[in-house]
């Protein structure tokens, strides 16, 4: 067995190993293809050998080597990141399997690559779990913008070069323009970035400056898609979709309001945030992002740009119930990072399936497409009423608290943006489900006949799918670990 | 006999003497291994100094025994210790790669004289770092400069006399300022010893002489190191060179200008007089800053890639020269850890832009086109070579960015700490006009059979690659060392 120091460096170490094979097995697909699976497999148990032991109230730690005096490449496993390691490396299993469908279903050119740069951003992905402090954490984030650049850009064409400039350019200036000068100054004030229960900056700085430094880290975390550095996401999406799928549904999006959420908690403090009372403006800004990003998703007819601004709007949902400061909405916000994270992947998965067998990408191709690719589209509905949420899917648990929560802190505003936002989540997730299965298929040249996508395509969609639902029904873990970051 | 006291001049004269051997020994295999054992001992010795001086305290050796200030000291502290290390190790390993750059670049009966510059330039570069001795380093200074004039002209396009010429005109005035102001020094204190120089001003120190020596030297070695808007020779310089000349230069040349200043500021000057009389602070932010924001901008419009890193490098030298302007241990630790920092990244860069230019027959934007497709590793080595001009984490240029934040963070001064991200975000721009045309274009037709990298090249250029990313994660030599050097240069204040 591995010790939990071990089981954490192996967390980053088994992805890298995995990405150094693919890439010398990439003259044999399917040994790659294996290699791929059987890493995803020893990630997740990797990971779920840490899980026991968090749950008991352990808190493992490694400090791998000093870079300058108290500035540490450091790790550490507390509940939130469990949790967020426990979410990307098991639906890495899953998103393994519907690429291997995917890229050959689609005959995509530079598969090894596509591999080999995707373990690469999953390392990075369990080294942002896992950091002990903001440091390591910021490391670890340019890492993964880094490495999912060539993923966006997978098809080389003008538009995804294009798409990778919107990328890069927005994420690397967010982080160097704010990010960076805010970890500055925080090491400065401080003398220490490491991650700590009650945060390092209380009574350390005025609440005037407590804002504008909080302004600088969440604003500085583009991938937490708060308006207005929002524009990333949906020019991420010409990247292949099971890219789409685990980056930019789970990994990079999920990096981003988990880093907000950990600089909150664990920098700041949520009591010293509370006594200087200055969150109220990011509750603002968070909400306005989820009515306005839904509303653009309304408008939208390509079925990858909808889910886009979706995601936009369901991850301010994590934002807003963070700034709101109440326990139950931070209950809400680390359960939601759970329950969006194997809808939305659920979600990507079906635009991609669609797309590989029907070759569709636009909402208004979709007449009839349910009778055609029943699980696909059975699958999609039980990832939009997650969306939505309502019972029985994941997706009603964390909207639960996150109301719960807003209501015990009497937050009026962050209500009524919760309550108009479900009603704008249906607007642009019934429309489709309705399409796909009452209306029938128009007779024109898009038609063909089709039926559902290659077979691993669809295991995984449906896997992801019951996940949704399982995860109402057994919510015990991701709640028991956001109580412990609650109450730790 | 023990040569382990005189290491001091060895480091000097190893290579000085290799010079004269090279041109009676001719051949050029020959003259190559007298070359690379001479640059190979200088680094070793380099090494030795910087150890011994880490564990136990300043060195001063007296040339011929004379003791200062009436002889010539040698005196190595941590500061120019750390520059010898960096010097002859770039030089290390620019010799094993010249030669195979320059088998397509210089006729082959001049290689032995290739050879003989060189090492000329390294000895030049090495003594202006180890002497402790003011007009030392003029005379160390002209031997570097007239030699690496040479080595410019050597290069295979005809432009490259010209830019040969441009830098002699613009050098021998920089030389000239230079020595008209330690002129005037010694006039004033009548010695030619530096510490004891410094010592001496105390009594003079604000008289107008002085002032006017202050002014002659910051202009002179401003021109050395390419200061904006003093760069002019530089991107032709580096552009024409041999690609192992651009190399040498591009990593070592302009550090060692900026640790002369260093030098006459802190150490001569002091920099309470410095800073105090003259508006020197302000005006070297300035000239900083519009170095950054100047030349990264017109880098990013730049066609051909050598004359691209050319213009960051001027846009580099702006950071150090804002690390300085602080005043302050951190900003000085910056400046220092950015010479050697930048130093490794530049020079692994210029190495790399050889390889390419031996592959793909240039290096213009235009035929690198799908570099990514025809020479993979070289293309992510100057990927990597980017990432830390942008100052990336986990790349060395990241360390240098970190400190020049903290220091202009700790005087309050947040609209400086965003002009240095946002100059970074610049480097970024260049940087990625390489990536997309590497990356996203189609290879041309005639750079399809790539010609195969020799290991002499690829294998130093390679070190340098790695050692950027090293120095990115492991900094207690470049840290340990530069904080040390900028405490001392300050006197001890923290």
């Amino acid at each position: 067995m591995l010790t939990p120091e071990q089981a954490i460096l192996a967390s980053m170490a088994v992805p890298l190993t995995g990405a150094l094979l693919i890439s010398l097995a990439g003259r044999m697909p399917n040994l790659r293809e294996a290699i791929t699976l059987v890493t995803a497999a020893v990630l997740l148990a990797v990971v779920l050998t840490l899980l026991p032991l968090v749950l008991a109230g352990a808190r493992p730690s490694v400090l791998l080597f000093s870079l300058l005096p108290g500035l540490n490449i450091a790790f550490q496993v507390e509940p939130l990141g469990m949790l967020f390691a426990l979410i990307a490396s098991g639906l890495w299993i899953v998103n393994s399997l519907y690429s291997i469908g995917y890229m050959r279903g689609n005959q995509e050119a530079h598969q090894t690559r596509f591999f080999v740069c995707f373990a690469l951003a999953i390392a990075a992905t369990m080294g942002i779990a896992f950091s002990g402090n903001l440091f390591t954490l910021f490391i670890f984030y340019e890492v993964l913008t880094l490495s999912t650049y060539p993923l966006v850009t997978h098809h080389g064409t003008e538009k995804a070069r294009d798409g990778g400039r919107i990328y890069l350019g927005l994420l690397l200036s967010t982080s160097t323009v704010l990010l960076l000068p805010a970890l500055v100054f925080i090491w400065f004030i401080a003398g220490t970035t490491d991650f700590t229960v009650g945060g390092i900056l209380a009574d350390k700085l005025k609440p005037g400056e407590l804002a504008l430094l909080l302004g600088l880290c969440v604003f500085g975390i583009g991938k937490a898609a708060l308006m207005p550095f929002h524009r990333w996401l949906p020019a991420a999406m010409v990247a292949p979709t099971p890219v789409s799928a685990l980056l930019h549904a789970v990994a990079v999006v999920k990096a981003g309001v988990f880093s907000v959420v950990k600089v909150m908690v664990y920098v700041f403090g949520v009591d010293t945030l509370a006594t200087a009372g200055t969150t109220n403006w990011l509750v603002a800004v968070a909400g306005f992002t989820i009515i306005a990003a839904s509303v653009v998703a309304l408008t939208a007819d390509n079925l990858k740009r909808r889910l886009a601004y979706s995601t936009i709007s369901q991850l301010s949902y994590v934002t807003m119930a963070a700034a709101l400061l109440a326990p139950l909405s931070l209950v809400g916000a680390v359960m939601h990072i759970a329950a969006h994270a194997v809808g939305k992947i659920t979600l990507f998965f079906a635009a991609g399936a669609i797309y590989t067998a029907a070759h569709k990408t636009e909402v208004s191709q979709l007449d009839g497409i349910g009778r055609r690719m029943p699980w696909t589209m059975g699958a999609f509905a039980i990832a939009a009423l997650s969306m939505i949420g309502l019972p029985p899917a994941a997706g009603f648990i964390s909207k639960w608290y996150m109301v719960s929560g807003a209501m015990a802190s009497q937050h009026w505003l962050a209500v009524t943006v919760i309550v108009l936002s479900t009603l704008l989540n249906a607007g642009y997730f019934l429309p489709i489900i309705y399409r796909a299965f009452f209306v029938a298929p128009a007779a024109d040249a898009h038609d063909h006949p089709h039926g559902e996508a290659p077979l691993l395509m669809v295991i995984a969609l449906t896997a992801t799918a019951s996940a949704t639902v399982l995860l109402f029904f057994f919510p015990d873990v991701p709640l028991a670990l956001a109580r412990q970051m609650i109450n730790p | 006999m023990n040569l382990a006291p005189h290491l001091p001049a060895l480091q000097v004269v190893v290579p000085l003497i290799a010079a004269p051997l090279t041109v009676l020994l001719r051949r050029r295999s020959v003259a190559f291994g007298v070359a690379l054992v001479a640059s190979w001992l200088a680094l070793a010795i380099s090494l030795q100094l910087w150890w011994q001086v880490a564990n136990t305290g300043t060195i001063s050796y007296a040339i011929g025994s004379w003791p200062a200030p009436w002889g010539i000291e040698y005196r190595i502290d941590r500061l120019n210790s750390f520059l010898l290390v960096l010097v002859s190790g770039i030089a290390a390993l620019a010799l094993p790669f010249s030669r195979s750059s320059i088998e397509s670049e210089v006729p082959p009966q001049q290689h032995y004289l290739f050879y003989t510059m060189f090492v000329l330039c390294l000895a030049g570069l090495l003594g202006i770092a180890i002497t402790g001795d003011a007009f030392n380093i003029f005379v160390f200074l002209e031997v570097s400069s007239l030699s690496a004039y040479v080595l410019i002209a050597l290069g295979r396009d005809r432009r490259a006399l010209f830019a040969a010429y441009q830098y002699l005109l613009v050098g021998s005035i920089g030389a000239t300022f230079l020595v008209i102001g330690i002129g005037l020094l010694y006039l004033m204190t009548g010695t030619l010893n530096l510490a004891d120089m410094g010592q001496r001003l105390a009594s003079v120190q604000g008289t107008r002489p002085v002032l006017a020596a202050l002014a002659f030297i910051t202009v002179g070695v401003s021109l050395k190191l390419a200061l904006f808007p003093l760069h002019q020779w530089l991107p032709n310089a580096y552009a024409f060179a041999p690609s192992a000349v651009s190399a040498f230069l591009a990593a070592t040349a302009t550090k060692v200008a900026v640790y002369v200043l260093l030098r006459f500021y802190f150490t001569v000057f002091g920099e309470s007089a410095v800073f105090a009389k003259l508006p020197m602070q302000q005006m070297m932010l300035l000239m900083a800053l519009a170095g950054m924001f100047a030349a990264s901008t017109i880098a990013i419009f730049q066609t051909d890639l050598k004359r691209l890193f050319a213009y960051s490098s001027v846009a580099q030298i702006g950071y150090i020269i804002l690390g300085l302007s602080f005043n302050s241990v951190n900003g000085l630790t910056a400046s220092i850890v950015h010479l050697f920092n930048h130093g490794i990244t530049k020079g692994a860069i210029f190495m790399l832009l050889g390889c390419v230019a031996l592959g793909m027959g240039g290096t213009t934007l235009a035929r690198v086109q799908g570099l990514g497709k025809r020479m993979p590793l070289a293309s992510f080595g100057i990927v990597v070579g980017g990432l830390s001009l942008m100052g990336v984490p986990g790349t060395a240029g990241f360390i240098s960015k970190w400190y020049l934040l903290l220091a202009a963070l700790e005087q309050g001064r947040w609209w400086l700490v965003f002009m240095i991200v946002l100059s970074s975000l610049l480097a970024a721009v260049y940087v990625w006009r390489f990536v997309e045309v590497a990356y996203f274009r189609a290879p041309r037709q005639d750079t399809a059979d790539v010609a195969a990298t020799p290991w002499l090249m690829s294998v130093p250029t390679a070190i340098l690659v790695i050692a950027i990313v090293y120095f990115g994660l492991d900094t207690s030599f470049t840290i340990g060392t530069a904080s040390d050097a900028a405490a001392a240069l300050l006197g001890g204040r923290r």
